[in-house]
């Protein structure tokens, strides 16, 4: 499941259980997902770095942190 | 006529010496406790009668020659997350309001044994899901210098209360940097062991592979004493024989190194000033500082984000579902943000964290240390959601987190310790760092860090040492 598509269910599910104000978190948190995702240093099954192999995980924004 | 102990080990030698009794220190901190905690908010819960209870039993041991150790007749508080037998365990949530636990949580048992008196347990962020404090069922905890502030967190509680002479040392918990920025906020010592070698079980969990306990006090010494006493060794605790011989760093100049890419990069103005003059000092006393790199230090949030929520998450989810309105709001919601977290993108930062210990390591190698700051910013005012640094309004959370969640994701031993003070004479603190497995190593380094800190300086310089901000 790419990011993007992982936040549009998320969003949806949180409005589903009346948590709509999770909405901003969760986008907060897909754009620390995003850049999990790119780091160089991930593995992947062709061989490629994570920065090439998945493009559509990318969701563009300021960095990535929401800390606890 | 002698100062009053400010430490542990000055307490201990008293104590011992019988120059003063455990029922009158402990009777001097209750009297605190019921002056300032209806401003501080610092404790949750004070166990008085059992409190001068156990302070009899130690003067009376004490009398009879049978002096346990440094902690004999020492008063302690605990973070609420710390079972304590026949008491709540409240977190700090409402969630947790029936809950008395049945027995002591080992680290409690340990303290016990050595004769420490347990004078109450502290407020914190609840369920340490925060750094300000500000989100508990039994109100914020304050800060001791400025009550409109927060103390940090999550341990808040446990450093107001050392702050502000209601108990000697506090026992607090740290998943992302819980004891290591209160410490820093309130002009303390804050000591996050490696990773595993203290016992967390009887502590509520936040992240059981981030979570580490450890001691918030007033000197690099008093944290020895309890990090031994938890771990059930010796080497720091025959204070009566002439003080911690282990504890000093051998007299080869202090090599320590400055990650200053990623952690140094977003500070407070007074922050920085205040810990680049902290560097000089050093360089005076001898200690040679290098420039180091940790080269994906700026994935460590989301790495850390990643386990942090997941585990929580895990721990939550069925109270979150069965009395949700029992968390205060702003915790629930993050701890529902972790229920969506897929577990590819857990097991990403999983490898993740393997990278950030290796880097760690590495920026380790050849030095006795990093050496860095514990606390982008002063202690914040409660209620501020962000802070400006360099033009920019930062998130607080996130960047108090910042110069400490690294040593969670990658379990190296960590020490705060006051090293200055901004204009409004708020406490500034830095941060060392030691190799994996060795915090008796750091602790030796830490002392010897805070023996360059407290030399005479000249008067216009603001440092003041551990414990004597009052």
């Amino acid at each position: 499941m790419t990011v993007k598509a992982w936040l549009e269910m998320a969003i949806h599910d949180a409005e589903r259980r009346g948590l709509p104000e999770l909405k901003p978190l969760l986008e907060a948190l897909a754009k620390a997902t995003s850049a999990l995702r790119t780091a160089e240093w991930n593995a992947d099954a062709t061989g490629e770095s994570a920065s090439d192999a998945d493009p559509g995980s990318r969701i563009p924004g300021p960095g990535p942190e929401y800390g606890r | 006529m002698a100062a009053e102990p400010q430490t542990i080990r000055e307490l201990s030698r008293a104590l011992k010496a019988r120059q003063t009794t455990a029922e009158a220190v402990v009777d001097g901190c209750l009297q605190r406790i019921a002056e300032r905690n209806p401003t501080l908010n610092a404790f949750i819960t004070v166990f008085g009668d059992d409190a001068r209870e156990q302070a009899h039993d130690a003067d009376r041991e004490i009398a009879a020659g049978r002096h346990r150790g440094p902690l004999h007749g020492v008063p302690i508080s605990l973070k609420d997350l710390f079972d304590v037998r026949g008491a709540v365990t409240t977190a700090a949530s409402r969630v947790r309001q029936s809950h008395v636990a049945d027995r002591d949580a080992t680290a409690v048992a340990m303290l016990r044994q050595a004769g420490a008196v347990i004078v109450g347990k502290t407020n914190l962020h609840e369920f340490a899901l925060g750094t300000t404090n500000e989100e508990s069922a039994f109100g914020p905890a304050r800060h001791p210098l400025d009550p409109s502030r927060s103390p940090g967190g999550s341990s808040g509680g446990s450093a107001a209360a050392v702050a502000d002479g209601m108990c000697f040392a506090s026992i607090g918990s740290d998943t992302g940097g819980s004891i290591r920025i209160p410490a820093a906020a309130c002009g303390l010592v804050g000591l996050k062991p490696t990773y595993g070698e203290l016992p967390t079980d009887g502590v509520v969990p936040l992240s059981p592979t981030l979570d580490h306990i450890g001691p918030i006090c007033r000197s690099v010494e008093d944290a020895a004493i309890i990090y031994d006493t938890l771990r059930g060794d010796r080497r720091f605790l025959d204070v009566a024989r002439g003080g911690h011989a282990d504890a000093a760093h051998d007299s080869r100049p202090l090599r320590l190194a400055i990650p200053r890419h990623y952690f140094l990069s977003t500070l407070d103005a007074q922050v920085a000033a205040g810990f680049e003059t902290a560097c000089e000092r050093l360089r005076e006393s001898g200690a040679t500082l290098t420039d180091v790199s940790v080269p994906h230090a700026g994935d460590i949030a989301a790495i850390y984000l990643h386990i942090v929520l997941s585990e929580a998450a895990a721990y939550h989810a069925t109270s979150l579902e069965r009395r949700p309105e029992d968390y205060t709001p702003n915790v629930r919601l993050r701890l529902e943000m972790g229920r969506y977290i897929l577990g590819e993108d857990y097991a990403r930062a999983l490898r993740g964290r393997e990278l950030i210990r290796r880097e760690i390591d590495a920026a380790l190698e050849g030095v006795d240390g990093l050496f860095l700051p514990a606390l982008a910013i002063p202690a914040p005012k409660i209620g501020v959601p962000t802070v400006r640094i360099g033009g920019a309004d930062e998130p607080v959370r996130n960047i108090m987190l910042r110069c400490t969640q690294a040593f969670n994701v990658s379990g190296h031993p960590a020490v705060a310790l006051p090293c200055g003070a901004t204009t409004e004479a708020l406490p500034i603190g830095a941060q060392i760092v030691g190799p994996y497995g060795d915090t008796t190593g750091l602790l030796r380094v830490a002392a010897a860090v805070e023996a360059a800190f407290t030399a005479p300086v000249a008067a216009s310089e603001t440092y003041r040492g551990p414990g004597r901000s009052r």
